[in-house]
């Protein structure tokens, strides 16, 4: 096995120099009765050319953003990963070491976390940010934790137009400590519902939860959400899933968030089938020893060198155990910083003129959709690069039209809610070409 | 008085890299992008201007080339597996196939959507469906969920499981076994799950013995988290026993997977009385650790609490492959999307190469390079459990403790020889831990080139133990004052003005 260097004889060489016979002996602790007795069913090895052919296979199943027009966001965007990005991801020094426990030797993955953390914070306009998260949606879940555990309090205000998918993990590891939850609607604009909110909170409640630009396309404005979750002591938190939007819409801190989470696949590292994305979580500086997850800080060697550490391992499971932050270990170093590596490419500009890209393009085809017979826009909020459509047509038999065009279209809301089963989610990014948004407006009906 | 001598450790050139954001000059880029193809409006004709941003102060502005040199710098900064051996206990650090990166890359997964229809995604329901079957298959188990994207994720899912198939029995139970030498882990998703945790001391034998579960067991126990083989590299060879004492009370028995790269082929821990257990692919399945992830957690289990697992699952019917949602009595979701999928593309692929033969002989060779590794170092080191290991063996420093040199001198000593250090001062149960993992991907020579370091480094204790509390010396920084990083967190660079 081209993976495993010992030999027969090295191993016969290893076994007498252990003093028994077999490696048999060396299992002799396992009892019989839990021995497997066959071989494992799993297929027998493959070349590396076979295995590569066969895997190869199993991709061409799919489709691909390659081979089709994609206008499917929802939370995984389509967007241009410079190719430096894959080739220095791809370097061994960055891909095949561990969790930075040993500083002297890490000072690579830690000084690019450290500029990672940097660079979040600038984004979102926070104090502070962790070394990463699993992904957006856990992210999220663990900022209501974080609420909970700063206020005591147990309910969570979370508004309807968050992600579905945030708002399901939110749930899942809020319900394990009893905490309870309340969603607000959504108003003909598209937007968080502020009256509603101004009802829902109290003193009993944690945190109230927004996603800007929401589930639905439409920019919050997140100043008066977060002047109403003050007003009764309640903390803003705001799920950020495309973060190229922050390239141009004011970011959460600037507007009085107190949590920001979101996250950073949208940041050079692309779609793979939802995975593996990184959990962006970002706070004031007066929260930093409620947050969970790994953190980098500054500090200097015996003989005054600049250098890098894991810090305030206090608040983590090794010293805390039961009493830690959160249960996180692992996170996502390395898309973590991938992503960083993408907006230092980027840089202030590059980070505003794709995303003015994004806005440009979307707002184009907006319009150009909107003027097709039998679809109108269904909410009149501000958007980004991400907009819905109510349709005459079922939504669900317009996509299966448009794949024989080669074209995914979006996404059929009554998926995730009910009362949107007449509408699509359409996203357009700086990858789709005026042609292809031509094309999707005539495949629909809309002529030229 | 710091040299090594000819061995593999040796200084070399590196270089000085700043911050990015002590780099730069306004106006230089690093991007391109396409020509704007529709009407140019300006933003606040779209959005109001109120919800704009003006700019992104303090943003690097640098050049192509500037990313990839400040990158490339600082990688040679870190130790990686592809530099050499990297014998960090329980982390399982073997080599990473680069034909898995290449797999991962191919567009038909790169640049698939997780919302696209599942008619167009055959191929990635596919693979995740046969994933599914090999591990349930290596861990002995009836179902496997691919969501968690981490070990403890994993462990997280799996209590949540077990928590809600007790709440469907009348009593979701308050408390959680777990013996002394778990990962912090195991006791941080208890209390995540709202669970009180109970400790369980280990035997004289370093395992969890039945009596001691006895004793502590009864009807308010959710699980007991054992970790077989366990963090001294020990088999839980009362685990048969553990488990029917806790079944009889109805209790769970959750595994942590962790070191299961010592048992596969050999011994299944759904053979041997588990329920759930998570797996992490970032360890035994080859998926690179990357400084600290992507990985990835899938929890196997048995079929009692298939009704819980999150949502969706990877259904097969004939020929056609689905994601299944309609699971009343699912947990939910641990995350956005079905699963952290690149990494599953990664562990598919490491797999398929490996079959089943190739991972009983990775089992076998983990072995015994931890036993050849145990047995030329013991008596240079101490050995506080003296029979045969599994996939790692733990030392201590008390044979070194007595010229005033203590694992970590030894560990950072390690580094100028050319080697990663074990994982240190855990499990906590040991006094002083040197707790080394070699895995299958090593060789003899590099096992032998370690042992001669580890035996130099005993002699310089006695000889000359001041370049030891100095060590290390070869690396661009030296010993860190993580007290300070702590008392005056600085956590990001800020600009000046």
């Amino acid at each position: 096995m081209r993976y495993i260097p010992n030999t027969d004889a090295d191993c016969k060489a290893m076994l007498q120099a252990i003093g028994v016979r077999s490696v048999e002996e060396l299992f002799a602790d396992i009892p019989a009765a839990v021995r497997l007795k066959r071989p494992l069913k799993v297929p027998p090895a493959l070349s590396e050319s076979e295995v590569a052919r066969q895997v190869r296979a199993l991709a061409d199943k799919n489709a691909n953003a390659d081979r089709y027009s994609m206008f499917l966001g929802a939370g995984c965007y389509n967007h241009f990963s410079p190719s430096i990005l894959n080739h220095l991801v791809l370097r061994g020094e960055f891909l095949t070491p561990y969790t930075p426990y040993q500083p002297e030797v890490a000072q690579g993955t830690l000084q690019a976390l450290y500029e990672y953390q940097t660079l979040i914070c600038l984004l979102t306009d926070m104090d502070v940010s962790n070394a990463s998260m699993y992904e957006g949606a856990s992210a999220t879940a663990e900022a209501a934790l974080m609420a909970h555990r700063i206020t005591g309090r147990s309910e969570v205000v979370m508004a309807r137009a968050v992600h579905p998918e945030y708002r399901a993990v939110t749930r899942t590891y809020a319900s394990q400590l009893g905490i309870s939850f309340r969603e607000v609607a959504f108003t003909e604009a598209g937007v968080t519902d502020i009256g509603q909110v101004r009802k829902m909170l109290s003193e009993r409640v944690s945190c109230l939860v927004v996603q800007s630009p929401n589930f639905l396309g439409v920019i919050e404005d997140l100043t008066p959400l977060a002047e109403a979750a003050h007003a009764v002591g309640a903390l803003l938190v705001v799920a950020v899933a495309e973060p190229v939007s922050l390239g141009i819409v004011k970011p959460p801190g600037e507007c009085g968030a107190d949590i920001v989470t979101g996250e950073g696949a949208g940041l050079g590292t692309g779609l793979n089938y939802g995975g593996p994305a990184v959990g962006f979580f970002a706070t004031r500086e007066k929260f930093m020893r409620h947050m969970p997850g790994r953190l980098v800080g500054e500090t200097e060697d015996r003989e005054g060198r600049t250098g890098y550490v894991l810090t305030l391992a206090t608040r983590e499971q090794h010293i805390r155990r039961e009493k830690a932050t959160s249960n996180i270990c692992t996170s996502e170093s390395l898309i973590a910083n991938m992503s960083a590596m993408y907006m230092v490419t980027m840089g202030p500009q590059g980070l505003r003129d794709v995303a003015l890209l994004n806005l440009r393009k979307a707002a184009y085809a907006k319009d150009r959709l909107a003027k097709v017979r039998g679809f109108s826009l269904r909410f009149t909020g501000p958007t980004f690069n991400e907009f819905v459509l109510r349709t005459k047509k079922k939504p669900g038999e317009i996509l299966k039209g448009l794949l024989k065009r080669q074209i995914i279209g979006g996404l059929d809301l009554g998926r995730f809610y009910p009362e949107l089963k007449d509408c699509l989610l359409v996203c357009v990014t700086e990858q789709n070409s005026r042609p292809e948004i031509d094309a999707l407006a005539k495949a629909l009906g809309g002529g030229r | 008085m710091s040299g090594t001598g000819n061995t593999i450790g040796t200084r070399g050139l590196v270089l000085n890299e700043p911050l990015i954001f002590e780099q730069g000059s306004p106006g230089r880029v690093g991007y391109s992008l396409p020509p704007v193809d529709v009407p140019e409006k300006k933003a606040e004709v779209l959005i109001p201007k109120r919800l704009l941003r003006d700019g992104i102060p303090g943003m690097p502005e640098v050049s192509e080339v500037d990313v990839i040199r400040h990158y490339t710098r600082i990688s040679q900064w870190n130790y990686c597996v592809d530099l050499g051996f990297f014998p960090l206990g329980s982390c399982t650090m073997k080599y990473n196939p680069r034909i898995n990166e290449d797999m991962a890359r191919l567009p038909g997964f790169a640049k698939a959507h997780p919302y696209q229809p599942e008619e167009l995604s055959q191929g990635a329901l596919q693979l995740m469906w046969e994933l599914e079957q090999y591990l349930a298959e290596v861990a002995g188990m009836d179902r496997v969920t691919l969501q968690p994207s981490a070990g403890a994720h994993g462990e997280l899912t799996g209590l949540m499981m077990i928590r809600a198939y007790h709440t469907s029995r009348g009593n979701p139970r308050s408390k959680v076994l777990i013996p002394d030498s778990a990962h912090g882990t195991n006791p941080a998703t208890s209390a995540l799950c709202g669970y009180r945790v109970v400790p369980v001391k280990e035997g004289p034998r370093g395992i969890v013995e039945a009596k001691a579960v006895a004793e502590v067991m009864d009807n308010e126990v959710a699980a007991i988290m054992v970790t077989s083989p366990n963090t001294l590299g020990l088999f839980e060879d009362q685990i048969v026993e553990v488990s029917k004492i806790v079944h009889a009370k109805g209790g769970q028995v959750y595994c942590d997977g962790a070191n299961l790269n010592s048992v596969m082929g050999i011994s299944r821990p759904g053979d041997c009385g588990v329920d759930v257990i998570q797996i992490n692919l970032h360890k035994t399945f080859s998926q690179p650790h990357g400084g600290g992830g992507p990985g990835a957690g899938p929890v196997a289990l048995k079929k009692h609490l298939a009704p819980f697992m999150p949502v969706p699952t990877v259904e097969k019917k004939g020929p056609r492959f689905n994601l299944d949602f309609k699971r009343p009595k699912s947990i939910g979701k641990v995350r956005a999307f079905a699963a952290s999928f690149g990494v599953l593309v990664r562990s598919y692929t490491y797999i398929r190469s490996m079959g089943s033969a190739g991972l009983r002989r990775a089992s076998e060779v983990a072995v015994l390079n931890a036993n050849y590794i145990q047995s030329q170092l013991k008596g240079t080191y101490h050995l506080p459990y003296d029979r045969h290991c599994m996939h790692e063996c733990v030392f201590t420093d008390a044979l070194q403790a007595r010229h005033d040199i203590h694992t970590v001198d030894i560990a950072k000593r390690l580094i100028d020889y050319g080697f990663h250090p074990p994982t240190i001062y855990f499990p906590l149960i040991v006094k002083a831990a040197l707790m080394i993992e070699p895995t299958e991907t090593e060789s003899k020579e590099t096992l032998d080139q370690f042992i001669a370091a580890m035996k130099r480094i005993a002699q310089e204790a006695e000889e000359n133990p001041e370049v030891l509390r100095q060590a290390p010396h070869n690396p661009k920084v030296t010993r860190m004052n993580e007290t300070k990083a702590a008392r005056e967190p600085k956590l990001r660079w800020r600009p000046t003005s």
